[in-house]
């Protein structure tokens, strides 16, 4: 639907205008107006001065400095350090700041059991991994559509945080309402159920949180000045991941398709307003419009045509337009492969969005929905861990020449930079596209 | 009647299927008779796997009839079943990685194929497929692996396994998120799959079944 506004060229022009950013040169103010310009041009699908490289990093800066990923997980100020490195060593057209390495104390804190990771479950230098688990049951799609919050803060936080175990034994939050006795009540609850020490852990896991808050923030500040935009704005799930991921897990949710698909359908439109607030406020916090989606369960192999179109994509697709309607950007990462369902995934207003792709085949991408959207990604980690520079030279090249036409195209390493890429790839990469993107 | 049981299997039926089978074992039959319906079942869905009309969630489901038909079978064995073997495969997430659904995927489309599964877990050194290699005999050496740092963890297992003598007595295949041929070359592996049904199709090829 047209409107008389634009509001995706607004808010991008906001982005680009660096309104409140006090430069530390001139050549640093020069510097951001014209990375921002060049990847604002590429989302709306004009083209840009030159394909832009805006790479994801989580542990590569760690490797790259000479640090394990533990080190960064654990010190705020060598992962800063790190990150910082990186972004003055390339000079790509953003910054990545170190929010994604997390806080290991403050996982440790709430006794966190989502995750394994360096020094808590998985060697120094390997990055952290998701723990799979039932964590919702096949039996409790009723409580949990009956009242999720209820169902969030007695039985799920219990079990992903072991800290949070007494908050099970606790009555529902309802229970303060009844007449003045009713907080009496709760406050036994809380006394007598040994709560007291659950919130202890939340102030001390907010106390270790805060000091990567404070570090991130100081950090995009300082990028800001130094000349580079950031990308990673909002960030929000499809309903079918959250509840797929997090909630019934891979294998629970899969059967949940075949045995209880009504209770699925439900469960997922009960997430969708979740799904929209995450994105709406974290857009808002940081700011920038574009709104990060990583995707895991709806590629090819991993659900039927025809599960993709009744299960996963209509509240993902609802959730994208709803962020489009605001300016948003949303900009889904396709893990894995989705060369069969490019089709459905096409629909989606002109130029509003950035579809990042993995395995997909991203030549067959360009031409299905290039007209549609930018596109992101996709030169492979098995090249920059195992390959060449003049393999990824190579593979650079295909690249801007077929997917770059005309714009379009976001260079990235087909899940980011990977933590154990060869730095003479990256550099390869980097240069290229600086020297071979260049539209004339 | 016999039939019914192996196309609703097949078909996903679960709740007929499971009626079929109770019905079966009220009746007297032999369970041996049930679990090769069974078997025959899982051979179509991979097969329908292969074909790309079926996708994993249909393999774990099936999987899922398949194990509670296996429960319900179980208490009337006479004794333990000395099953014909096709084959001893090892299977394993590389060191530093601890993913598996996919490895889990795998060794069950093994097993009920008919090869003998010696499945060792996430996160395993070298030396503990070395160790099983040795224990086993095993002649298949299955390598899983999801993130990016497995690359080089296989490097070293399959290096491991020459090392250790090894590495002509056993046919290595690997697969998983980030692999692909590349990293097979990299790795010095002999094979990757893409999917479940792949190495299947692998596991037969090296032990010379059709």
């Amino acid at each position: 639907m047209e409107t008389s506004v634009d509001k995706t060229k607004e808010k991008l022009d906001m982005w680009c205008s660096a309104s409140g950013i006090t430069f530390a040169s001139p050549q640093a103010e020069q510097d951001y107006r014209k990375r921002s310009r060049r990847i604002s041009d590429s989302i709306q699908l004009k083209v840009p001065d030159r394909v832009p490289i805006a790479p994801l990093v989580t542990f590569f800066p760690a490797h790259y400095a000479g640090m394990t990923a533990q080190d960064v997980m654990y010190d705020p100020d060598k992962a800063y350090a790190a990150f910082k490195k990186v972004a003055l060593d390339f000079q790509w057209d953003t910054a990545m700041n170190h929010i994604n390495t997390l806080s290991g104390p403050m996982l440790e804190a709430l006794d966190y059991k989502q995750l394994k990771w360096p020094g808590h479950g998985v060697a120094a230098n390997r990055t952290y991994q998701f723990v799979e688990g039932e964590y919702m049951k096949a039996n409790e799609y009723d409580a949990f559509l009956d009242d999720p919050s209820d169902f969030m803060v007695r039985t799920y936080l219990p079990r992903i945080c072991g800290t949070l175990a007494p908050f099970q034994l606790l009555p529902p939050l309802t229970m303060i309402v009844p007449y003045y006795i009713g907080i009496t009540m709760m406050m036994a609850g809380v006394a007598f159920t040994g709560a007291v020490s659950a919130f202890e852990s939340i102030i001390k896991a907010q106390a270790e949180f805060m000091k990567l808050a404070i570090s991130v923030g100081t950090f995009n500040a300082e990028m800001r000045a130094l000349g580079f935009p950031m990308l990673m704005g909002g960030v929000s799930q499809a309903p079918f991941d959250t509840l797929g991921d997090s909630l019934r897990g891979t294998q629970g949710i899969m059967l949940d398709m075949y045995r209880q698909p009504d209770n699925l359908l439900k469960a997922l439109d009960k997430l969708l307003p979740t799904a929209i607030r995450m994105a709406v406020s974290s857009a808002e916090t940081s700011q920038i419009p574009v709104v990060f989606i990583p995707l895991h369960k709806g590629p090819m192999g991993f659900m039927s045509l025809e599960q993709f179109k009744t299960f996963y994509w209509p509240t993902l697709h609802k959730l994208m337009l709803a962020l489009i309607e605001q300016g948003l950007v949303p900009m889904p990462f396709f893990e894995a492969d989705y060369t069969d369902r490019l089709d459905i995934i096409k629909d989606i207003p002109g130029g509003k969005a950035i579809y990042w792709f993995e395995r997909t085949d991203i030549f067959k991408a360009k031409e299905v929905l290039g007209d549609r959207v930018c596109i992101r990604g996709n030169v492979p980690s098995s090249l920059m861990c195992t390959g060449t520079p003049e393999q990824v030279r190579r593979y650079c090249k295909k690249l801007i020449d077929v997917v770059g036409k005309n714009g379009g195209l976001i260079v990235d390493g087909d899940v980011g930079i990977p933590d154990e890429a060869k730095v003479e790839n990256v550099r390869a990469m980097t240069d290229f596209v600086k020297e071979f993107g260049v539209y004339r | 009647m016999a039939n019914d049981l192996i196309d609703l299997m097949a078909d996903l039926k679960e709740q007929e299927a499971l009626t079929i089978v109770r019905r079966r074992l009220d009746a007297g039959e032999d369970p041996l008779l049930i679990l090769d319906d069974s078997r025959k079942a899982m051979e179509i869905v991979g097969k329908r796997f292969a074909d790309s009309e079926y996708f994993i969630p249909d393999l774990v489901y099936s999987g899922e009839i398949a194990k509670e038909i296996a429960e319900l079978v179980k208490p009337k064995l006479a004794k333990a079943q000395d099953i014909k073997r096709l084959g001893k495969v090892i299977m394993g997430t590389v060191s530093g990685d601890i993913h598996d659904i996919g490895k889990n995927i795998v060794s069950f489309m093994l097993d009920v194929t008919g090869f003998e599964v010696y499945d060792i877990g996430i996160d395993q050194a070298p030396q503990s497929f070395i160790d099983k290699i040795k224990q086993t005999g095993a002649g298949i050496v299955g390598l899983s692996g999801f993130l990016t740092l497995a690359f080089d963890s296989m490097k070293e297992t399959v290096g491991a396994i020459k090392n250790a003598g090894l590495r002509d007595k056993v046919k290595i295949m690997i697969g998983g998120g980030q692999m692909n041929d590349d990293i097979r070359k990299y790795t010095g592996a002999d094979a990757y799959g893409a999917d479940a049904m792949a190495g299947v199709a692998l596991a037969k090829k090296w032990t010379g079944t059709k």
